[in-house]
């Protein structure tokens, strides 16, 4: 297994209160990795250590490493904004900005100045516009406000976003919880389309789209690690009691 | 036993599920709402009765002169039946732009430091702070500024303009005495800081922090995030804190007597002195009413300096609907 992300002994509080304990685990590389748990377990706590989001909030004490490419983002010569536009985030709801459709798109390309002029930032929207298969729907109105859109739209417009400043990793926290069926689907299809090219981490309460998403899975339990491993073992022959009982459906 | 109940219920009704006391609940329901609604109308109708009241009694003066030779007139010389309110008028406008002027920049950096960047902890103690600011009664600014401003006007702020400013004509020392609109304009600046910042802290709030992290999470930095997102948000909002600002100082009265002068002529210089429409009526109201017509074109000053606060309010609100129709979302 090629490493991509390693976390070592990350330890997290909100206050006083501990959110993570003694975090060790590795990230395959090109691959969706999957957090699951039941509710409150840490799991968005630990996905956000990844993209440094948790600094975010007033109070958050962090402890430990995590490694991307063997470098420590949270090292005191790193730089976050960079740690972002290598670590992208798909939010739970969708967060178009207030803009147009395809200022959104250019948004972060324009922060990292990643374009020289408006032909190769028309050529960037339409290609991301296509990965995120939203350009058919859209390209007829890109300059409509983002929010005019559906939400499903709106999320994968946001995973437009995400990806134009050419991350190697996508986080999605919940990404489709706030979407249709359908939607749902759509976003799914588009992931694992993706998992060639970027590194996926994705955290869900829904067990079946764990087992349809995951090739790697991590179970939490009150803050901790319980189990991690390839989806197919984990899945098929958990090795810890905690883990077994979740899958079947008693947590 | 909740089904027997129910089965009597509808018995008794002929089948439908009402009481004798719905009705009273109603009733009262009825009276609230009336009630409240008289107590909502209560502004509009003491705004009417101000404006009719002023409107009445300035009425003599009207008659005697044209409103153009009120507005624009620019002797004040009660004795001798002249009565021109342009030395007012424009003496409120500059000392309010003045403290606008002075005010509108650091409050919106302290603003934006306070709700964009400021740990929650510096927060909790810098926001009570500046609603003591805000608590401070107007005469103790008012003696602040003789005894610190006007100094500081006369013997430091004055001869460095000057020295530099000089050949600029609304920076050249007329009247060196420190007494004048730049020190009535300072006072004023400190006055209205803390209602434009909290203002302005509140409406920074509104903006979703979802759309913050949004721009954060393709790598933006925070003063990205604040000049590209939030403040294309809060533009209306800002303006309206402003306006707010400056309502307050249009009618600031005591504060503003004290270190403007109060000498009735057209300003041409932020030193010169002035004398704003408050002033004028606080100073004079009660004293000299044997001279004919003088009442009558206190109060009609009075009524300028409402209708003139009105106008502004009311296009200022113009803007800001403007503003926010052009906004996405």
């Amino acid at each position: 297994m090629d490493t991509h992300i390693q976390v070592k002994n990350l330890n997290v509080y909100y206050g006083k209160q501990q959110a993570l304990k003694d975090i060790n685990i590795e990230i395959p590389k090109n691959q969706i990795t999957v957090i699951m748990g039941p509710s409150g377990c840490g799991k968005t706590t630990l996905l956000k250590s990844l993209n440094r989001f948790l600094e975010l909030t007033d109070g958050t004490r962090i402890e430990g490493e995590v490694l991307v490419d063997e470098q420590n983002i949270y090292a005191r010569e790193v730089d976050v904004t960079e740690v972002r536009k290598v670590v992208g985030l798909l939010a739970q709801r969708p967060s178009p900005l207030p803009m147009s459709i395809y200022d959104n798109v250019v948004y972060g390309m324009n922060i990292h100045k990643l374009k020289k002029d408006r032909k190769e930032y028309k050529a960037a929207v339409r290609h991301y516009l296509e990965i995120a298969g939203l350009w058919d729907e859209v390209h007829k109105r890109m300059h409509d406000p983002a929010t005019s859109l559906s939400i499903g739209q709106q999320q994968r417009l946001c995973l437009a976003r995400g990806l134009a400043v050419e991350p190697e990793i996508i986080l999605g926290d919940e990404p489709t919880s706030a979407l249709d069926p359908i939607s749902s689907q759509n976003i799914e299809s588009r992931l694992i389309e993706l998992k060639q090219q970027y590194t996926t981490v994705i955290v869900t309460h829904t067990l079946r789209q764990a087992k349809r998403l995951a090739d790697y899975v991590i179970y939490m339990y009150l803050g901790e690690v319980i189990e991690a491993g390839p989806a197919k073992e984990v899945f098929s022959n958990p090795q810890h009691e905690r883990t077994r009982a979740y899958l079947e459906g008693q947590i | 036993m909740s089904e027997i109940d129910t089965s009597q219920l509808i018995s008794k009704t002929t089948g439908r599920l009402t009481r004798p006391v719905v009705a009273s609940r109603a009733r009262q329901n009825e009276f609230a709402r009336r009630t409240f609604f008289v107590f909502t109308l209560l502004p509009v109708f003491l705004i009417l009765t101000v404006t009719v009241a002023l409107l009445v009694r300035s009425w003599p003066i009207l008659q005697a002169y044209s409103l153009s030779d009120l507005i624009f007139g620019d002797v004040w010389k009660p004795t001798n039946g002249q009565f021109g309110f342009w030395p007012f008028i424009l003496g409120t406008f500059w000392v309010t732009a003045v403290g606008v002027i002075l005010a509108v920049p650091p409050c919106l950096l302290t603003s934006i430091y306070l709700a964009e960047y400021a740990h929650s902890r510096t927060r909790s103690i810098a926001k009570p702070v500046l609603d003591l600011l805000a608590a401070i009664p107007p005469v103790v600014y008012g003696v602040w500024g003789l005894l610190a401003i006007v100094p500081f006007v006369d013997e430091v702020l004055a001869p460095l303009s000057d020295r530099w400013l000089g050949p600029i004509s609304i920076f050249s020392v007329n009247q060196p005495t420190g007494f004048g609109i730049l020190a009535a304009g300072i006072v004023l600046a400190v006055m209205i800081a803390p209602l434009i910042i909290s203002v302005m802290y509140e409406i920074f709030s509104t903006v979703p922090n979802d759309l913050r992290h949004a721009s954060l999470a393709v790598g933006a930095t925070q003063w990205q995030t604040i000049r590209n997102i939030v403040l294309p948000q809060v533009a209306p909002g800002i303006l309206a804190a402003v306006v707010l600002g400056a309502s307050r100082a249009l009618g600031e009265t005591i504060a503003v007597l004290m270190v403007v002068g109060n000498i009735p002529q057209v300003p041409t210089s932020i030193f010169d002195s002035a004398y704003p429409l408050p002033a004028l009526i606080a100073n004079n109201y009660g004293e000299m009413m044997s001279i004919p017509l003088y009442d009558a074109a206190l109060l009609s000053a009075a009524l300028v300096l409402l209708v003139v606060i009105l106008i502004f309010n009311i296009l200022s609100i113009l803007v800001i609907q403007r503003m926010r129709s052009r906004k996405w979302a």
